[in-house]
């Protein structure tokens, strides 16, 4: 059987040569409608992975209402915590694992003299934080729960702000100084960028550049650095004018993450949280009932529709352009097919089952649509190049032609080209013998 | 090997039935060479493809090799047409993207025939109708009289029980016909079993028997006296 199917490749490649124009025309419509689909796809694909599938059904987003129904939307909660709520989620320590973090944008001073200070953009967050995203490092590691507790000067940086500031080699242990105060290096992380940014979707950096500092919370809240982001005080919120006003206030710009290794834990975290917001009810800071959510990281960009509405368009779009391919390139097979009815009834007089003719028509189809994902490659890789004319800069240079794709635009062309060929094969397959043989 | 008893084939519209085939008798032994004859729209080339399966019959029964293949279904028809029966067509019916030696694999690929086996046959049958050397041509290239003998070595290739033909020298000048029809003279000394499908008396005359055919129905030679004179004539005119 396996000799057969080879044998029908073999035909299959060999037909391509027929009708050459038909061919053509087929091998374009299929390369056309991939490479379109495949372009949107590898933009949407970029955007709506899952950017920590090891974990994603594992971390938490627990957000408490601090505001009540009436400045809510839609009855949410805000999408950050104020100081006051991270804190008691923080102290009362009741999940396997949990920080808090907000943007931090420091200016980094180098040693040299001669060279001008640069900002470093990153995250204010606690030492849990390395821990739960999984963050790789080169050096070093994070810093401890002992120096959350001590407000410690400590300091992670990326590996390209290594390389900028030390030439890539081990700088644990140095100093560093950030808006004129001293931090010691404890890690180097590797690079690592996850997209979307999951862990900061309330500033809206998901496709921003990759963070380069992180620094203790507490050592950021005894310095009184201020959020490099967004905060949200609510209609009408005030900010407060005193760094203790501010973190008094019921103004929101800490995202809060939890990890909850299982049902249960997620379970009992939802009823602390519950109990939190009827504490703060009883003690006469919330008037209205518990109103929490906890979502874990898919449930967390979907209800942030972290998928931008144009990628998911455009795909769409792409998918009704392949459709469209498609039904073209059941007309072109149907004409190439029955074109070859004389040689089909033959093929039946000497013995082929209208199986074999299936087998046989599917197999050159399966080569047409091979060619023409071939094309859709080329195409693919051209259109890449072209993404900034539709999308957002940092969205378009995210969608790759890596290997995953290479394989998926020839197995979608194939597939498609396949399923496109049922109804002309089929058409084949009833081909009567003998009113063929008659009429010659 | 081939019984046919009260065979009919009707072609119905909305608005007319149209019998091909009515009451048609006919039994062809084992080794038997037999010309089928009669004038166009007899039935001749109804009857052929029915008895080589490529047709289905509307009443009666066919008995092909013993069996009754009214109730087969299309698989098991296909198998029949590839294991039992050689075709060979009045139009070659060659498959003009293969060559010469790819045609005649067609029918053994069809049977699951093991790569050197298939071809020691292809080679023996082309050896047979003299055509060994042409293996890598393709169709294009032979002549009429070249294509035919491919075909006739597609048929037999496959070592069938029955051989079928439909004007096998309609589309040839005499002197290939003569060729092809020596051709098949031999294949049947050898033992094979031929039916013949002609309109042609002086083919008629060389096979062993005629089975006359006039409006879908075996008749007696005598009733077509034109005919019947005319193979009488070519048998007289035989060297044989």
């Amino acid at each position: 059987m396996s000799g057969m199917f080879v044998h029908n490749l073999r035909l299959g490649a060999a037909s391509l040569r027929r009708n050459v124009l038909l061919t053509a025309l087929m091998i374009m419509s299929i390369g056309f409608g991939v490479a379109a689909s495949m372009v949107t796809f590898a933009v949407f694909r970029a955007v709506s992975g899952d950017p920590i599938p090891q974990k994603s059904s594992r971390l938490f987003v627990p957000l408490i209402d601090n505001r009540g129904p009436q400045y809510n939307r839609h009855g949410e909660p805000p999408s950050a915590l104020n100081y006051v709520d991270a804190m008691a989620l923080m102290r009362a320590h009741k999940a396997a694992r949990q920080t808090m973090l907000f943007p931090v944008g420091l200016s980094v001073m180098p040693d040299d003299p001669h060279r001008m200070p640069f900002k470093a953009v990153g995250y204010a967050t606690y030492s849990d934080f390395f821990a739960m995203f999984d963050v790789p490092f080169l050096y070093g590691n994070g810093w401890g729960g002992e120096q959350d507790d001590a407000r410690a000067p400590v300091i992670v940086i990326s590996r390209a702000l290594n390389q900028k500031l030390f030439g890539g080699s081990n700088s644990v242990g140095r100093q560093i100084t950030l808006d004129d105060r001293q931090y010691r290096i404890v890690g180097v992380t590797d690079t690592w960028d996850p997209k979307p940014r999951f862990f900061d979707i309330f500033n809206g950096n998901l496709y921003a550049d990759p963070s380069q500092i992180y620094i203790p919370f507490t050592y950021a809240m005894t310095q009184h650095i201020d959020t490099y982001g967004s905060n949200n005080c609510g209609s009408d919120g005030k900010r407060g004018d005193s760094w203790d006003s501010w973190l008094q206030g019921e103004c929101v710009w800490i995202s809060p993450w939890v990890e909850l290794d299982d049902a249960a834990q997620v379970q009992a975290y939802r009823q602390f949280l519950d109990g939190y917001a009827r504490e703060q009810r009883d003690a006469g800071r919330f008037n209205w009932a518990p109103n929490n959510r906890l979502r874990d990281v898919r449930e967390w960009l979907d209800f942030q529709h972290a998928v931008p509405p144009e990628s998911r368009i455009s795909l769409s779009l792409a998918l009704g352009f392949l459709v469209i391919c498609l039904v073209n390139t059941i007309g072109l097979l149907l004409a190439k097919f029955m074109r070859r009815a004389p040689e089909i009834g033959v093929r039946r007089a000497l013995g082929a089952s209208r199986a074999d003719i299936y087998r046989q028509f599917l197999a050159e189809a399966a080569m047409v649509g091979l060619a023409g994902g071939a094309l859709g490659l080329v195409l693919t890789a051209m259109g890449m190049l072209g993404l900034g004319l539709v999308f957002e800069p940092q969205i378009a240079r995210l969608a790759q032609l890596d290997a995953s794709l290479v394989l998926l635009t020839l197995l979608v062309a194939i597939v498609a080209t396949v399923l496109a060929a049922f109804y002309p094969t089929w058409r084949a397959a009833q081909v009567q013998p003998a009113w063929q043989l008659k009429s010659n | 090997m081939l019984k046919m008893t009260h065979l009919s084939k009707v072609y119905r519209t909305e608005v007319v039935e149209t019998y091909a085939l009515r009451d048609f008798n006919i039994n062809v032994n084992e080794g038997e060479f037999v010309a089928v004859t009669g004038p166009s729209g007899s039935g001749k080339t109804t009857f052929l493809t029915i008895a080589g399966l490529l047709e289905t019959f509307t009443g009666g029964q066919y008995h092909l090799d013993g069996v009754e293949v009214s109730n087969l279904n299309d698989n098991e028809r296909s198998r029949i047409r590839n294991e039992k029966i050689g075709f060979i067509f009045q139009a070659f019916n060659l498959i003009p993207d293969l060559n010469v030696f790819d045609n005649v694999e067609v029918p053994l690929r069809y049977r699951g025939m093991k790569a050197p086996e298939r071809k020691q046959r292809i080679m023996d049958a082309l050896e047979r109708v003299g055509l060994a050397s042409r293996a890598k041509h393709y169709p294009a290239e032979l002549s009429g009289g070249q294509q035919q003998r491919v075909a006739i070595a597609r048929a037999l290739a496959g070592s069938p029980r029955l051989l079928l033909a439909d004007e096998p020298t309609g589309n040839l000048d005499t002197q290939m016909a003569r060729g092809v029809m020596e051709l098949l003279e031999e294949i049947h000394r050898e033992g094979a079993t031929i039916v013949m499908v002609t309109h042609d008396p002086e083919l008629a005359a060389r096979a062993q028997r005629n089975v006359h055919i006039i409006d879908g129905q075996v008749v007696d030679l005598a009733e077509d006296p034109r005919f019947h004179h005319a193979v009488h004539a070519a048998r007289a005119n035989s060297p044989a």
